[in-house]
């Protein structure tokens, strides 16, 4: 029977999802259920002096209101998602908390919430509720968050500084002492928003009677929540039910645990006794789901006149926001993408993470590794020009080579555990760029010839490391039915990325069976009740993985069963089809799902030690992260005029091991690409001085459409990780990282005769004019 | 709160009947007091898309339109155009090419493609690009959205 | 994101529409198209005590063909209809050529040309093309009826000469003389979106190809349409060459316009993008005007 993993298999979930029959979050109706509305703040630090909520409680409708005090002992600061940093690391954890009750620490944080009988009621007395603050000053600017005299985010710490953390490797010093060439230069990221087209809910409902509490969610890591909510509430985890079902995409902001909505309307439904649903709105969700990016660095690269990297440094600052719910996660994965794919000797990065009043950042698509890999990628070009190198030719040098790896960073990863990337081969993934794109073509004949007539092409070539599929765990369940159809249950939530197919692959090939007779289930925590979460590209990695793992004692079980009721030894048996069958004897076989009513009969003796049913659990946790590879490259057209853009192609030539399914992979890095270009040119949150968010709509800010984006010409590439059976690496964040080094290079070199660098990220049209100008170009 | 109005609409060639508040979002009614939930809601500002219907056979952003607006029209949603037995050829297309990833933007599209694609049976690939801009997806970059058009329109044809 | 509370007349006429302006007043939004309004409204950045919807009032949506050449639009057409519209294509090329531009099919299916007019939004293309144009605009009340130019019609951001109990009935345009080309251009970040710059152009020429008249109306740069008069006075009676049409760009980006900076773009850019499309759009004009 031929494999499907590797094939371009349609998925299994589309059919509901084509015809609006898949369950989203808000498509949950119970009867009796009442809606909530929250109250949020308008600025971004003040003091709350008092809040007056009795004309919002009188209003028709108006079932309840709550405030912090209203919660009494139940308010509490929501836990930190991350484990503390080891010891030497300064790190002062200040998480978020369901409902501001002193103050408010940025634009958007909820006062109270109004629960009434439609939405529309409970936004009407929102409107009723009086809050008496006092201004404060505010902490809008990370670049002056640590000065002495800013204004304090959280009162009772001495400044705004959230975490301070050295990393070394090698002697910096020493090698600068060296070096032959130092580019130093400084590197400017502001915040996007992940813009997820489904804006995140909660659907809670308490069963007095049953002691049951269930609760719909848009997250993206289920059972934290479950377990959570279990330990907030005192319920035991099996009283807690926590379903994340179709979800409208996730992006890294759908897994906070908690965000105050997901703590606050579990906590309505058990006060009143009622299913309560709350629904994000857009504007909420560009004010109270949390955002990225924004770092200010000093950075730094030694190299030899060869173009030999000696070594990397940069001090930064990470703008944490309000809160610092998820550590140093980010400031990390910075850290551990700041050398790219090089050998790097010597290696000194400084972060100081820093409070500023605006909302709390975590983990979007990327997750500080598009930070890190603009980095090295521009202090790596502006070297090549001081160098007079090739930019190809400054980057195969640099490479770390294929027998190098295991590769050892001698730095701590986002997980505190040291760095190492499990396998690659990164020179042939950038000759197939090179190749594909026609990058010597392109810079020998066709720029020379379109700059003659006036145009601005240029060409961009970008490689990136992305670490992926990190633990700790996750599981899956695995059961044969009497139907011949096989479930699969797994912890972690789904958003799009195909598990109900590129799962149920492995599981097919496994059971040979067909892929649409496989039937999977993720994110309900009664289904499956272990494991963490969709995050850090590690689905095709950690959670395949365990469905490999379980489905191959299930393989076991069936033979061992088949081989007696066919009575024939194991190794003749082969799966097929949906049976078991003696191999050369065809009419000796005997269907999966009468396998299965035969595993679990209903008279007669079991062996004793037998389990019934053809069912297994197994779960997968990998030693460390396995490193993704790829290069991006990229020709655009600039219009000196009026700085838009035209892309004219865009090549990806990536690495991630073993596909699963080479139509999702290709779909995950379209994704990627477009997120990525956003990133690069489109999408900025933009503050004002008073941490007030100024585009706050999707009007105002540009989600790239259909017209934005280019056709993306994917190659594949495999070096499969040996660090997990099916030898596969994390995509799902590796479209996004490289592009806006990308977009640097090829405006850059679409202005041969213009001395400018583009060391700032979002650009935009209005940007590149402002940069330009001063040179007079298209005049 | 103020009165409640009646209304006749039809929708997906059912005629209901309901009073409802006359600020009550056609988005909300369908999704909610008809339980027609596949017509999503993305912004309520009328940019994303997500919640495209056809109004007497015209795309619109149903969140903004009143639903007492919609009395004595026709509409069709997307439960409206194929079932998972028995899909449209725009969703087969979609299915074939991997035209969406997490979906909710899906029935948005589909939606806007019904008439695009009748009143222009052999769109180029900018026409395609052109006709969608007007709904946002974050999970496929479009790409495969634009095959699954150039897939459907040969397939219409054929 | 959802809409405050109103009271709500759907009139199955004008007459009666009016009567519910002339009662409430300050108190009433008209409902057209609702493209803008109910933005507004969920966003709660309007709260109306009382909406009065047109969309009932069958006989104020028609595109008909004037005696002299010209063209009247219904208030309540669709952006939709006026686009596909065969009288339009032929009579206002100009009319014809700005539909796509705004915004998307879905808003185009529902807006309304009046309504898109009367919100009188400074980036809406209809604004400033109803300017170029010379449009006149007729309003209703219950006192009478009355005639505006397009020119007098707009008096700032979103305000314009409409009383709160009037209604506007109908955009009417002349037909265009003889050699007279037109143009639109404009900068926008995504199609959809609120152009970042934009100007029409209209321009006359004698029978010598001299230019005669020039009207250059931008969108997007002040708080309501405006009228590049310098650069127009610039252009009288010149011959058409590079170099004039360059500097009467420059002269609009430069005197005629005062743009502002905003999240979306600066002044200075804003004032770039505008000599660039001035110069493109009189290109582009003049060249049809030559037939």
């Amino acid at each position: 029977m031929k494999k499907s993993i590797g094939e371009r298999i349609k998925r299994n979930e589309d059919p509901r999802l084509l015809t609006g029959r898949a369950l989203f979050v808000d498509d949950v109706q119970l009867a009796g259920m009442l809606h909530a509305a929250f109250l949020r703040s308008d600025y971004a630090h003040a003091r709350i002096k008092g809040i007056d909520a009795s004309a919002a409680r009188e209003h028709p409708g108006v079932v309840a209101v709550f405030t912090a005090e209203d919660m009494g002992e139940d308010w509490a600061p929501g836990p930190s998602n991350v484990a503390p940093p080891p010891g030497d690391v300064v790190f002062h954890s200040r998480t978020h908390v369901p409902l501001a009750k002193d103050k408010v620490r940025y634009v958007g944080e909820p006062i109270a919430v109004v629960v009434a009988e439609s939405r529309y009621i409970a936004e009407d007395a929102v409107e009723d509720i009086f809050v008496d603050l006092e201004m404060l000053d505010v902490v809008a600017d990370l670049e002056t968050a640590l000065d002495p005299d800013a204004p304090l985010v959280h009162d009772d710490l001495d400044s705004n500084l959230a975490a301070h953390l050295i990393q070394d490797k090698g002697d910096y010093q020493a090698a600068r002492a060296t070096a032959d060439v130092i580019v130093t230069r400084k590197i400017d990221i502001d915040r996007g928003a992940a813009a997820a087209m489904e804006n995140r809910g909660v659907v809670a409902d308490w069963d007095e009677k049953g002691q049951q509490l269930t609760v719909w969610d848009t997250t993206q890591a289920p059972i934290p929540i479950r377990n959570g909510l279990a330990a907030r509430h005192g319920l035991s985890q099996s009283q807690v039910r926590v379903i994340a079902p179709f979800i409208g995409g996730g992006f890294g902001p759908k897994i906070l645990l908690h965000y105050p909505e997901e703590i606050m309307i579990p906590w309505i439904s058990i006060q009143l006794c009622k299913p309560i649903k709350w629904i994000e709105d857009r504007r909420e969700n560009f004010h109270a789901t949390t955002q990225e990016r924004r770092q200010v660095h000093e950075a730094e690269m030694l190299l030899t006149r060869e173009g030999k990297i000696l070594g990397v440094s940069h001090t930064f600052l990470h703008d944490t926001g309000a809160y610092d719910p998820y550590g140093l996660t980010i400031p990390l994965n910075t850290q551990s993408h700041a050398t790219g794919g090089y050998h790097v000797p010597n290696y000194h990065s400084e972060v100081k993470v820093a409070f500023t009043n605006k909302m709390i950042t975590t983990p979007v698509r990327g997750a500080g590794r598009p930070q890190g890999i603009f980095l090295v990628e521009r202090l790596l070009d502006i070297a090549a020009k001081e160098l007079e190198m090739d930019p190809v030719e400054i980057r195969k040098l640099n490479f770390i080579p294929s027998e190098a790896f295991p590769y050892e960073r001698e730095i701590i990863d986002q997980a505190f555990s040291p760095l190492i990337f499990d396998s690659g081969n990164y020179q042939p993934v950038m000759d197939k760029a090179v190749e594909t794109i026609g990058y010597h073509h392109f810079i020998n004949e066709e720029q020379p010839r379109l700059q003659a007539e006036g145009k601005h092409v240029g060409i961009g070539i970008t490689p990136f490391v992305e670490t992926t599929g990190v633990g700790p765990y996750e599981g899956a369940r695995i059961n044969i039915e009497p139907s011949g159809k096989i479930n699969v249950a797994t912890g972690v939530g789904t958003q799009g990325q195909g598990h109900f197919t590129s799962f149920a692959q492995i599981v097919a090939d496994q059971l040979g069976v067909d892929v649409g007779d496989v039937n999977l289930v993720t994110g309900d925590s009664t289904e499956f009740h272990w494991g963490t979460g969709t995050f850090a590209s590690r689905g095709a990695v950690v959670a395949a993985n365990a469905i490999n793992a379980s489905a191959k004692i299930v393989r076991e079980k069936v033979l061992k069963l088949a081989s007696k009721i066919l009575e024939a030894p194991e190794e003749e048996l082969e799966l097929e089809d949906g049976y078991v069958r003696v191999a050369d004897i065809p009419r000796m076989s005997i269907s999966l799902g009468d396998l299965a009513a035969e595993a679990n009969p209903l008279r007669g003796a079991v062996e004793p030690g037998t389990e019934p049913g053809l069912e297994a659990t197994a779960y997968f946790g990998p030693q460390y992260g396995a490193a993704a590879f790829g290069v991006h490259a990229m020709i655009i057209e600039v219009d000196p005029e009026t700085m838009m853009i035209d892309i004219k192609r865009y090549v990806v030539a990536e690495d991630c091991g073993t596909i699963l399914n080479p139509l999702i992979l290709e779909g995950q890095i379209h994704g990627g690409v477009a997120m990525g270009i956003g990133n690069a040119y489109f999408e900025q949150l933009i503050y004002d001085e008073n941490a007030q968010l100024l585009n706050a709509s999707l009007a105002d800010y540009l989600v790239p459409t259909a017209c934005e984006i280019p056709t993306i010409e994917v190659e594949h590439l495999e070096t499969r990780s040996p660090l997990n059976p099916l030898g596969t690496k994390g995509v799902g964040e590796a479209g996004t990282i490289p592009v806006p080094s990308l977009f640097a290079q090829a405006i850059e070199n679409a202005f041969p005769d213009h001395d400018f660098e583009i060391l700032e990220m979002p650009l935009s049209p209005n940007k590149l004019f402002e940069i330009l100008h001063k040179k007079e170009v298209g005049q | 709160m103020s009165d409640l109005y009646q209304l006749s609409v039809t929708i997906n060639d059912t005629e209901y009947q309901r009073s409802v508040e006359p600020r009550m979002l056609l988005s909300d009614f369908l999704r909610h007091d008809i339980g027609l939930s596949g017509t999503h809601v993305g912004c309520e500002h009328g940019v994303c898309g997500a919640c495209t219907v056809l109004f007497d056979g015209q795309p619109i952003r149903s969140c903004l339109m009143f639903a007492v607006q919609a009395d004595g029209h026709e509409i069709l949603t997307v439960e409206g155009l194929g079932t998972p037995d028995d899909l449209h050829v725009i969703q087969e297309a979609f299915w074939e090419a991997h035209g969406l990833q997490c979906g909710f933007c899906t029935p948005g599209f589909l939606m806007t493609l019904v008439p695009f694609l009748e009143e222009n049976p052999d769109p180029d690939e900018a026409e395609i690009r052109h006709a969608i801009s007007g709904n946002i997806c974050r999970c496929t970059g479009y790409q495969n959205i634009v095959e699954a058009v150039k897939l459907a329109a040969e397939n219409m044809r054929a | 994101m959802k809409p405050p509370p109103f009271e709500y007349y759907n009139p199955r006429s004008l007459d009666e529409a009016l009567s519910h302006l002339a009662e409430h007043g300050y108190d009433a939004k008209i409902l057209a198209g609702g493209q803008s309004l109910v933005p507004m409204l969920n966003f709660r950045l309007a709260q109306p005590a009382v909406l009065v919807d047109l969309n009932k009032i069958a006989d104020l949506a028609y595109i008909q063909a004037g005696n002299s050449g010209g063209i009247q639009v219904g208030t309540m057409t669709r952006h939709a209809q006026v686009e596909r519209d065969p009288i339009i294509a032929e009579r206002a090329p100009l009319i014809h050529e700005t539909m796509p531009m705004i915004a998307t099919s879905q808003i185009r299916s529902r807006g309304t040309f009046g309504g898109s007019i009367a919100h009188a939004d400074p980036s809406a293309e209809l604004v400033a093309i109803s300017v170029a144009l010379e449009g006149k605009f007729r309003l209703r009340s219950q006192s009478g009826e009355r005639e505006v130019p397009a020119t007098d019609f707009f008096l700032g951001m979103f305000t314009t000469q409409l009383e709160p109990e009037e209604i506007l009935v109908e955009a009417s345009f002349p037909s265009l003389p003889p050699g007279t080309g037109w143009a639109i251009e404009e900068i926008a970040r995504r199609p959809h979106d609120f152009a970042l710059v934009g100007v029409a152009v209209v321009v006359t020429l004698h029978s010598d190809q001299r230019i005669q008249n020039a009207r250059i109306v931008f969108l997007s740069v002040g708080d309501g349409p405006v009228v590049a008069e310098k650069a127009a006075e610039s252009l009288r009676d010149q011959a058409p060459s590079p170099n004039l049409l360059r500097a009467a760009a420059e002269i609009a980006a430069a005197e005629d316009i005062d743009p502002s900076n905003d999240i979306h773009a600066s002044a200075d850019y804003r004032r770039h993008l505008a000599k660039v499309l001035t110069r493109q759009a009189l290109e582009t004009a003049i060249e049809r005007a030559k037939g």
